[in-house]
């Protein structure tokens, strides 16, 4: 059963990991950037599912201020969630989309002065610049 | 200035996120924005004199600063001692000499209508590489990683306009150093499970106490974390083999901007690494086998990157690779985990950062002059541009590590940590890697001085602004390689504020 409780880990770790493969492997610039979002997404889960909270009989938690204001602070709302993680990832996601609309930015223009968003055909253009320079210098 | 004193940490970075805001509202022609970022990065290294006073007037406390007053467990807390205060003025001064160095070359290598621009991204730039300094919350650290690095890869890209390069570097760069942001963000994740705290000071206790009723003996989650964190700084500082994405973005980069971040970018890096495995794991986690790991990277880094530095067309790629051999000398020191190991790399953190400030900011004038920074371009600069040619070659004598100059000082600290261990052959790695580094200094200066120019076109001296700047660089080399009394008490001091608690 302990193996299903870390289901969301679990998922979590995977989510991180085809986000990490497809950065190291994949050729295409917007690929490894979208592939980046993704990585940093099984971050953001991973964060949450930490948040969780089951009281030890076994009462899951709850969002922790909002229960509270609905009785209108009359009695203990019980057991609530760690509300931490959950402001740290919206400033995470923040982070996250910045990162990934720079990236797109410098794809735009590499695609502009290069003609192509193709890791390999990109390289073959800059190894023929750097021959190019080699010759010069000689 | 006394209302203002106890707010000094957080307005440390406050001037520039905001004077980099308000810097993007400028004219987008004439120089306002320039003379605008100068007066910010001038009122910043202020701001970082009066607080390295503070510091000094009661040296073994540290001053704290929460902001809106919320206690270190709920809100996030600036502390400020010996090692962070001297980083912060390394930083803040850097960021001013280059900005005022910044003039010609971004007028010459930017369009015209984007200076408001570069400068706001320049002063965010800053703002966030003194914010890590200052921040006791790794949350923070990890936001404030980010706001330098994003700001960082726009201004490598801005390259884009004199070589093309510069954008797939830049890109290069996103993708590596966004990795080892999240890795680092995971290991605060992991480190945030494990002790319910994100201040570093507080985690530090929690864990304390965990291992005090045994709770830490084979615990995975620290191990897992310390890992994640490891290598996310690993990635963060350029330590080789994690290095590949600065050669290319310093060649490529905006003169300006390689100065700056050459200079600043990866030693911000380093002080997380202190802060990191001193402060926090320190006398927690048994950091032993990863500290033999990084004097192994520090190592081959040192001599694999020297020799491609000697192997290098371009002087501003000989350069680059130069600057991971250097980081080489800096982890090798802080592995040691020694005082006097310690203290060199802190020592080295601003030796370094001085010499290849100045030798970055000579090429940079020779990128305005000649059109590009290749060997071919040096030939016999020595006779046309001889004030700048002069900033090179103290840079050089610097990296080589002559005596009188910076460079003798942090490798004289760090062969004696070395000895001091019993490690001879770390010694021998240092005098082999400057072995090295003279040869990869001399390819430059030879034909700066022994070789005939290819064209006989007159060539005028940088412009004056360039050489203020690379003057006080290469001058300051060279007074702190003579008086080391300067920097070497307040590292020592700094060694022992981080090797204090651990064994």
């Amino acid at each position: 059963m302990e193996g299903l409780g870390l289901f969301n880990y679990w998922i979590a770790v995977a989510i991180m990991m085809v986000g990490f493969y497809g950065v190291i492997a994949k050729r295409n610039l917007v690929k490894q950037a979208i592939s980046l979002g993704l990585f940093q997404t099984g971050v953001f889960l991973f964060y949450i599912t930490m948040s969780v909270y089951r009281a030890p009989d076994g009462t899951p938690g709850r969002a922790p201020v909002w229960e509270a204001i609905l009785d209108g602070f009359t009695k203990d709302p019980g057991p609530y969630d760690n509300p931490l993680p959950h402001v740290l990832m919206l400033t995470a996601i923040v982070v996250g989309v910045s990162t990934l609309s720079v990236a797109l930015a410098i794809i735009m223009n590499i695609k502009r002065l290069y003609g192509t968003v193709e890791a390999d055909e990109i390289s073959e253009i800059e190894e023929a610049i750097e021959h190019r320079e080699e010759m010069m210098s000689r | 200035m006394d209302a203002l004193t106890p707010h000094l940490p957080v307005l440390l970075v406050l001037t520039p996120l905001f004077g980099g805001l308000l810097a993007a509202l400028m004219p987008r022609r004439g120089p306002a924005p320039w003379i605008w970022s100068a007066l910010v990065t001038g009122f910043e290294v202020l701001l970082g004199l009066s607080m390295v006073k503070l510091v000094r007037q009661s040296p073994q406390e540290t001053i704290t600063y929460f902001i809106g007053w919320w206690p270190a467990e709920y809100g996030i807390a600036y502390e400020i001692d010996a090692l962070n205060a001297y980083v912060i003025l390394v930083v803040a001064l850097l960021a001013f000499v280059s900005t005022i160095y910044a003039k010609s070359s971004v007028e010459d290598e930017i369009p015209k209508d984007r200076h408001n621009f570069f400068y706001s991204i320049w002063l965010l730039a800053i703002s966030g590489m003194v914010g890590i300094c200052a921040t006791a919350d790794t949350f923070n650290i990890y936001v404030l990683l980010e706001i330098s690095s994003l700001t960082v890869y726009t201004l490598i890209a801005m390259g884009k306009y004199r070589d093309r390069r510069a954008l797939t570097a830049s890109l290069k760069y996103l993708i590596l150093g966004s990795i080892g942001a999240t890795f680092i963000l995971l290991g605060i994740g992991y480190l945030l499970m494990l002790t319910g705290t994100l201040n570093m000071a507080d985690m530090h206790e929690q864990l304390m106490l965990m291992k005090a009723e045994g709770d830490l003996a084979g615990n995975r989650t620290i191990l897992v974390g310390f890992t994640f964190i490891t290598v996310g700084l690993g990635l963060k500082m350029a330590m080789w083999p994690l290095h590949l994405w600065l050669p290319n973005a310093y060649t490529f980069a905006p003169s300006a901007v390689s100065a700056l971040v050459a200079s600043t970018a990866t030693k911000v890096g380093v002080y997380m690494a202190f802060r990191f495995i001193f402060t926090l794991f320190g006398s927690v986690y048994d950091s032993s086998a990863t500290l033999a790991l990084m004097a192994f990277c520090g190592t081959l880094g040192i001599i694999v990157s020297s020799i491609r530095a000697a192997q290098a067309t371009n002087v501003k790629k000989i350069l680059a690779y130069s600057s991971v051999g250097q980081l080489g000398y800096i982890v090798v020191g802080f592995s040691m985990a020694n005082e006097s190991g310690v203290a060199a790399s802190v020592i080295h953190i601003l030796n370094h950062a001085v010499t290849k400030g100045a030798m970055f900011m000579a090429c940079g004038a020779v990128v305005l002059r000649m059109g590009n920074a290749d060997l071919k371009s040096f030939y016999g600069l020595g006779r046309r541009m001889p004030a700048t040619m002069a900033a090179f070659t103290i840079g050089g004598l610097g990296l080589i590590g002559m005596p009188l100059t910076s460079g003798f000082i942090s490798k004289f600290y760090l062969i004696s940590g070395a000895l001091h261990d019993g490690k001879w052959w770390l010694a021998m790695v240092v005098l082999a890697g400057s072995l090295i580094s003279i040869i990869y200094v001399w390819r430059v200066l030879e034909v700066i001085y022994f070789k005939k120019p290819e064209k006989r076109a007159p060539v005028e001296e940088a412009p004056f602004t360039m050489l203020i700047a690379m003057w006080i660089l290469a001058s300051a080399s060279v007074i702190l390689g003579v008086d080391a009394e300067l920097t070497g008490r307040l590292a020592e001091f700094a060694a022992r504020v981080l090797i204090g608690g651990a064994t």
